[in-house]
């Protein structure tokens, strides 16, 4: 039998017990599992919906946030250059925190402000309010894609938390339980057939003590007609041979 | 469990960049390398790659911005990429909007795109 085969133990009342019990615990732990990954497929299924509905407010987002841009570009000229050369530090910047979901932790994103805004002067000669405009454009733009970002991530790592979960379930269901179920088979049938053993040992006792029986009745009731009416009781000590042993 | 502030990376064109870097999230870390790449019309597919897998390599990066038309030029490396952190969110450019059926995160859901997607 390739594949799955049995347990070896040696067959015994006890090794069943054994094993029941730990075919018990397979299904309960089978079950639980698949209770985790039916919770986890909901949530999946879940941020999967939220995914989609914020790309496409974000696509919108994002135009709008072009659009700003291409107005402050009228207005205040041409000042690419100035904001990338200005880069020194960052105001905008994200933390990871951790979310548990059925025993699963999922990295969310949290974006938080930290220093002034580097771009104050950008603008000053001309087209400020469309700058200050798009800033804010921007920043909206950033937020929504920060929670789209954790989104995202927590799709990820479900997806392959799910995987696991389901790869886990399958293996219990298709080859720990039928291995188990193998081995209880099998010792109830060595069980049954050491039973039949004693059985028909048993049997060919009480066949051979009856057969000795009818042998010494007969040589009795021949005896006694020979010598007349005297009653031998069994002599235990005499008898060399034991009947119980059925092979010498 | 809050870790160290991450940054904030964008891979796009020239405008894409500006706004970002308006909307305060540019920095330059300690040897003076930026978080960002301004893609012009002759910037080549390597440097691009090799920017992409720089920022992967760097811890201090949570977030890559990278719009859409680019991701499609490095889309090999990009679903090469499977782990959580960094996310990589593409985004859509002026000239090119929002293509969901490109999108390499939505792709790899397949399975349960179909009825819920284009609405």
């Amino acid at each position: 039998m390739s594949g799955k085969d049995r347990i070896d133990v040696f067959p015994s009342r006890m090794a069943q017990t054994i094993m029941k019990a730990r075919l018990k615990g397979a299904q309960t732990g089978r079950n639980l599992l698949k209770k985790k990954a039916d919770a986890l497929t909901m949530r999946f299924r879940q941020i999967l919906r939220k995914i989609i509905e914020t790309k496409t407010l974000m696509g919108e987002v994002m135009r709008e946030a072009a659009f700003s841009l291409a107005e402050a570009k009228f207005a205040a000229g041409d000042f690419s250059t100035t904001v990338i050369q200005n880069v020194n530090k960052a105001q905008v910047k994200v933390r990871a925190k951790k979310d548990n979901v059925a025993g699963v932790t999922l990295p969310v994103f949290e974006h938080y402000h930290e220093g002034g805004d580097s771009y104050e002067l950008t603008g000053l000669a001309r087209g400020g309010e469309q700058l200050t405009k798009l800033k804010r454009n921007y920043a909206k733009a950033v937020e929504l894609l920060v929670e789209l970002a954790s989104l995202q991530t927590s799709f990820v790592t479900l997806d392959e938390a799910i995987k696991i979960t389901n790869r886990r379930v399958n293996a219990i269901e298709h080859v720990i339980i039928p291995r188990i179920e193998r081995t209880l088979s099998y010792i109830i049938t060595e069980l049954d057939e050491r039973e039949r053993e004693e059985f028909y040992r048993l049997k060919k006792i009480q066949e051979k003590k009856k057969q000795i029986k009818e042998r010494n009745e007969i040589e009795r009731v021949a005896r006694c007609a020979k010598l007349g009416v005297v009653e031998e009781p069994a002599n235990m000590l005499m008898d060399e041979r034991d009947e119980d042993l059925l092979f010498e | 469990m809050a870790g160290r502030g991450k940054l904030i990376a964008v891979i796009g064109d020239e405008d894409t960049c500006t706004g970002f870097l308006l909307g305060g999230i540019g920095e330059l870390n300690k040897n003076r390398k930026p978080n960002f790449l301004v893609i012009e019309k002759d910037t080549s597919v390597t440097e691009i790659e090799e920017t992409f897998k720089g920022f992967l390599a760097r811890d201090d990066i949570g977030i890559i911005l990278i719009n859409q038309f680019i991701a499609e030029m490095i889309r090999h490396a990009i679903d090469a990429h499977t782990q959580s952190i960094p996310a990589v969110l593409e985004i859509p450019s002026k000239e090119h909007p929002y293509d969901a059926s490109k999108d390499s995160i939505l792709r790899r859901a397949k399975g349960m795109f179909s009825a819920e997607d284009f609405r």
